[in-house]
């Protein structure tokens, strides 16, 4: 497992697109600046995109995770003003 | 009545219909690109001179049909007012098609409807042996599907690592399709199957530290063809960096295809024929003339 310690998990595995990407940012705006999110996520579309998007929201990836089981999990710290 | 030349009015994009004295009418699109306003004088004239519907082509093209022979230059005329030229058929280069590419499209790498009416330009209806199709697509994703065409252009980009800003994250390696990427986190190192990659340029987009940089490029396809018969455009050069050697690949491609095709003899069949060694070398010959060498 990780070292990073999230303040928050999310499951969007059973989610398709576009309703991952939304389900994420929507999470995200509710937590404070610098707080981490734990997302676990399908592998193949949710993987190419999600993370990616959030990158250009201005949040910041800090791992991804393979669960060797078709998913990810995905720590991201959210950005903006601290 | 006078005599009616159905090969010049096919040239100006109206075929003939099953229906007799009734012709549908193909519009000039660029890169499916369509204003607002020319939409509205399509309707229009759908309207008034058709049957009230439009047909949407297979390659972003869009027909009128049921135009009566009569009114073939009323309608060419108010077309015309709004900007909408008719569209070609029969042996030349048709209209150029494009995705959205990176002007809109998250996933674009390079601008394919400035490329696309770059080629309207310089290409479109230029007589040749057969028709021939030039599509652009933005990136891997490949939406406007490169080689189904005589010649297909597909963004891509070729990627390099920096260790400077690496966080040995992982993204790339989960994000790459054809598992070029290999992280060793111990040893804090990244290697790249140059072999495997097929320079989709994901790496690049979902690094989240920039590590990855990438070169943004075209990737040109030759020969496709989706009709009677079936053959996949294949890719031949390298990746290109400049938009001028693009241009100068088409060029030549289109010089060799009036050299050696015959009448009637689709693109692919010539390259056939005459060699694919020998259309690679022309094709080589039109880049290297500046640069004396490619970029690999
Ligand atoms: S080919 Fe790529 S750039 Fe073009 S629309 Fe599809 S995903 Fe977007
Ligand atoms: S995505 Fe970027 S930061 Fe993450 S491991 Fe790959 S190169 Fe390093
Ligand atoms: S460009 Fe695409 S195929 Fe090449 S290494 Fe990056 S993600 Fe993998």
């Amino acid at each position: 497992m990780s070292d990073i310690k999230a303040d928050v998990f999310l499951d969007i595995t059973n989610l398709v697109c576009p309703m991952t990407f939304v389900k994420a940012k929507a999470t995200m705006e509710d937590m404070e600046v610098g707080q981490i999110i734990e997302i676990r996520m399908n592998e193949s579309e949710p993987i190419q995109n999600v993370p990616r998007s959030l990158k250009e929201e201005g949040h910041e990836i800090l791992k991804v995770i393979n669960n060797n089981d078709g998913t990810y999990t995905v720590f991201v710290k959210k950005g903006g003003q601290e | 009545m006078k005599e009616v030349n159905y090969n010049e009015l096919k040239k100006g994009g109206f075929m003939r219909q099953v229906q007799k004295g009734y012709f549908s009418m193909r519009l000039r699109v660029v890169g499916g690109r369509l204003s607002a306003e020319q939409l509205k004088k399509i309707y229009e004239v759908a309207n008034k001179y058709g049957r009230g519907y439009i047909h949407l082509t297979a390659r972003q093209g869009v027909e009128i049909p049921f135009i009566k022979l009569e009114d073939i230059e009323a309608v060419k005329k108010e077309l015309s007012e709004a900007g909408i030229e008719p569209g070609a058929c029969g042996p030349r280069v048709r209209t150029i098609t494009a995705c959205q590419g990176s002007s809109i499209c998250p996933n674009g790498i390079i601008d394919t409807t400035e490329l696309a009416n770059e080629c309207d330009k310089r290409y479109y209806a230029q007589e040749l042996p057969h028709k021939f199709k030039i599509g652009i697509t933005g990136c891997g994703n490949n939406c406007l599907k490169a080689e189904e065409n005589d010649l297909g252009i597909k963004g891509a980009v070729k990627p390099e690592w920096e260790k400077s800003n690496c966080t040995f994250c992982g993204l790339c390696q989960a994000v790459c399709p054809t598992k070029a990427i290999q992280i060793d986190e111990k040893n804090k190192e990244i290697t790249i199957d140059r072999d495997k990659c097929t320079y989709c340029g994901r790496c690049v987009k979902s690094c989240p530290t920039n590590s990855w940089k990438g070169k943004p490029g075209y990737l040109l396809y030759f020969g496709g063809m989706f009709g009677n018969n079936i053959a996949l455009g294949k890719q031949i050069l390298p990746i290109l960096f400049s938009k001028e050697d693009v241009h100068k690949v088409i060029q030549a491609t289109l010089e060799f295809y009036k050299k050696y095709g015959k009448q009637g003899e689709r693109f692919r069949n010539t390259i056939e024929r005459v060699g694919w060694d020998i259309f690679k070398k022309e094709l080589e010959k039109a880049i290297e003339n500046e640069r004396g060498d490619l970029d690999e």
